[in-house]
């Protein structure tokens, strides 16, 4: 076993946002200084256009769409928010089916169009491993077909990295001619995607999140679904999306979509040697501690853990103080941690699903890294055990 | 030392928490969740523990330079002092729910809490100063908070830091502005942070319903009516809505509140007047005094110190005043002072007025 040096700081938050690719720096900050509005029909405006369309042609040829099919948006959640609402007004049907365990950039839009459209949710149901289950998928489909909506349901899960099946999914709905959509922002990068393959009408890509930038993202649309727009204006993207494109990011993003796949393989196989590495560590010095989601059938950088008896945010802050930047896995309100509703979805008690640490991996990811939080779990889980559970609730 | 800053979003938690980190100490910032539902956003000096407070809170510590964190503590500071608060005020008394907020949250959960993670101490921005492990009034004697600090025991003063008790407001906002921290004219909250738009008789009738009864003097005579008990504190003179003016023509204040009989008692201020008092519920910030000793007393907030003797009586403090004085609300606590140095506190539930209603 060889072990480096210990790290100045040890970031193992990849699935927040992933350091910048260098190629993916240097295509961006190439295209920063220059004039251009891609949609000018001047010289000026024809160069930018030239790169936009490029970087579009490179991601459709990367995950398997014709370049009319991706369309440009400031990021997942735009992407989310567009496939979730665009779906449900060009289709005016009743029924949405969707998982507990979404990213809430598909979650909030759902509820949204429940409270103020009337739309009727169903919720698919998802194993204590964080799995939607297909038959449950086919009963709800095959009840009443012809009132669904749409179905929409992540590739891999955010929080504890379970893979869902999609494909699957597709392949039902697709039977009855009901548009699927994925949210494939955690998955681009540790999993093979091809977006034809998977048979979904629509599937969101992010830029930050595999070594691209900030700001910019895309949806993947089959020419064929209809989606009302979110944003009317220009009508720059196939008329459903309008803005000016944001010259630089297209190309610093494709750069980053084109490394992030062409490393998938032998990245996978690498994170996955040191999340078992940090997994089986964590698990020899805490033995009480449990991994969540599927243990086979789950993205190669993440490591979902929950510590019996601490709280996360002391984890957390223990960690933090030692150098140590992880995730509690969970969506803040005004800062204050709420137990993860993909934890609770699973089945997780409260006190489970707020003693829960997320360690995501990528492409900085070393094994010094993986040795130094091995080193310092134990005492962090002590003293986080110490403080316990009781002192910020009200003792029952 | 490590140092947990508790940081409120305001100017006086930003400097106390700023001096910490200039003064060497290892400080990390935790902002205090105290509300299930906080607002958006504070108007003027009303509330505290806003969305906007976090982030000032937040801004602040990216300012210092130090880790952040919001903890949750609205379960506890909901059991622990809004609804003593609230039950306080149903039993005709008049709490102070800084003090036990202090008391409960901030030296007890928030304290446990950092000492369990491995930190050595507590800093607020309390005006308050510690001197050979006792707790003594800030040099600011518009800004002293030792009142409300006077619950501490010994051994959470062991673990307190209040950076600010050597200044006097005006110059922590100077420094504020000097150390470029955006919260330096922000305004000072004045009023129950939980009670959202400060109007507390509505917010105890929101939770304990109308119960309607009569207002009466001594004599028993009735000269008004009130929507529940629970909106008047003993002294108050406004508000108390009587269509009959006094004979004398001078104003009237709340004598006595009577919750099992939904009856408020009012009359002249020379009623008011109090000679003794009996507390209970002791907390020393020091050992307990032995006999009796005379000491100055403050009995509110903000309120002005007397002289006066007290003497511990089992579990119950008696505390006589050289001179009688004016309104004491039961519920409120009396703080013991020797010179500038906090001897302790005590609940008030009785007093002997000097002049006894006839």
């Amino acid at each position: 076993m060889t072990t480096g040096a210990a790290p100045a700081r040890v970031y193992l938050d990849h699935a927040a946002t992933t350091p910048m690719l260098p190629a993916a720096i240097e295509a961006m900050t190439r295209h920063l200084g220059r004039t251009g509005n891609a949609s000018s029909l001047h010289a000026a405006g024809r160069v930018a256009r030239r790169t936009v369309e490029e970087s579009r042609e490179s991601i459709g040829a990367t995950l398997n769409a014709r370049p009319s099919e991706v369309v440009f948006t400031s990021g997942g959640t735009e992407a989310d928010n567009l496939a979730v609402k665009g779906l449900w007004w060009s289709r005016r049907r009743r029924r949405v089916l969707i998982s507990r365990i979404e990213h809430h950039a598909v979650l909030d839009p759902v509820v949204w169009l429940m409270e103020h459209e009337g739309a009727e949710v169903e919720w698919l149901p998802v194993d204590e491993l964080g799995r939607v289950q297909v038959e449950g998928v086919r009963e709800a489909i095959e009840r009443d077909p012809d009132s669904v909506a749409f179905v929409s349901l992540m590739l891999a899960n955010n929080e504890v990295g379970t893979l869902q099946p999609v494909a699957e999914v597709a392949a039902l709905a697709q039977a009855h001619g009901i548009p699927v959509h994925t949210d494939a922002v955690q998955a681009i990068g540790q999993v093979p995607v091809d977006f034809d393959a998977l048979g979904v009408d629509a599937m969101t890509v992010s830029g930050h999140k595999l070594g691209g930038p900030y700001g910019i993202g895309a949806l993947l649309v089959r020419r064929e679904t209809d989606l009302v727009p979110l944003l009317h204006g220009g009508g720059q993207e196939r008329d459903i999306r309008s803005g000016t494109l944001d010259t630089p990011a297209t190309a610093g993003f494709a750069v980053a979509v084109e490394h992030a796949v062409a490393a998938q393989p032998a990245e996978a196989e690498r994170l996955t040697v040191l999340r078992d590495a940090l997994v089986d560590g964590v698990l020899e010095v805490v033995p009480s501690a449990r991994l969540s989601g599927d243990p086979v059938r789950r993205l190669p950088g993440n490591a979902h853990l929950s510590f019996h008896g601490c709280e996360g945010d002391s984890l957390l802050l223990l960690l933090d103080a030692r150098g140590i930047d992880c995730s509690t896995g969970s969506a803040c309100n005004a800062g204050v941690a709420e137990p993860s509703h993909v934890l609770l979805a699973m089945g997780y008690d409260d006190e489970r699903a707020r003693g829960s640490l997320r360690f995501t991996l990528g492409h900085t990811t070393t094994r010094a890294e993986v040795d130094t939080v091995v080193a310092q779990i134990g005492p962090v889980v002590e003293r986080a055990m110490n403080a316990g559970l009781q002192n910020v609730r009200k003792v029952s | 030392m490590r140092v947990l800053a508790a940081m409120s979003g305001g100017v006086d938690s930003a400097v106390a928490a700023a001096r910490m980190a200039e003064a060497g100490h290892d400080v990390t910032g935790v902002h205090l969740a105290l509300s299930r539902n906080p607002q958006s956003y504070r108007s003027g000096a009303r509330g505290c523990c806003t969305l906007e407070d976090s982030r000032d809170a937040r801004r602040a510590a990216d300012m210092i330079g130090i880790p952040f964190y919001v903890w949750d503590l609205a379960e506890r500071f909901h059991a622990d002092v809004v609804e003593d608060f609230v039950a306080e005020y149903a039993a005709g008394r008049t709490p102070n729910p800084c003090l036990r907020c202090n008391e409960t949250i901030k030296f007890s959960a928030v304290l446990d809490r950092a000492l369990a993670l491995g930190f050595d101490a507590v800093a607020t921005g309390h005006y308050a100063r510690i001197v050979d492990g006792g707790l003594h009034r800030a040099v600011d004697p518009a800004k002293d908070q030792s009142y409300v600090l006077g619950v501490l025991t010994a051994e959470q003063l062991a673990h307190a830091l209040f950076p600010l008790g050597d200044t006097v407001k005006d110059e922590v906002r100077a420094e504020a502005a000097r150390r470029g921290l955006s919260v330096a004219a922000k305004p000072d909250s004045h009023d129950i942070c939980f009670v959202a738009d400060g109007n507390t008789p509505g917010f105890l009738r929101d939770l304990l319903g109308d119960a309607p009864g009569d207002i009466v003097d001594a004599s028993g005579t009735k000269l008004g009516e009130h929507d529940g008990t629970f909106g008047f504190t003993v002294g108050q003179r406004k508000g108390l809505r009587i269509g009959t003016p006094a004979a004398d023509g001078k104003p009237r204040f709340v004598l006595d509140i009577s919750p099992v009989d939904r009856t408020v008692t009012v009359g002249p201020r020379e009623e008011l007047a109090v000679g003794s008092l009996s507390a209970s519920a002791p907390r020393w910030c020091g050992p307990a005094p032995d006999g009796e000793i005379a000491c100055g007393a403050q009995l509110r907030a903000h309120g002005a110190e007397v002289r006066a003797a007290a003497r511990l009586d089992g579990d119950t403090l008696r505390v006589t005043f050289d001179e009688p004085v004016g309104a004491v609300a039961p519920g409120q606590a009396v703080v013991l002072y020797d010179g500038t140095r906090v001897i302790g506190s005590a609940t008030i539930d009785s007093v002997d007025r000097v002049t006894q209603p006839v």
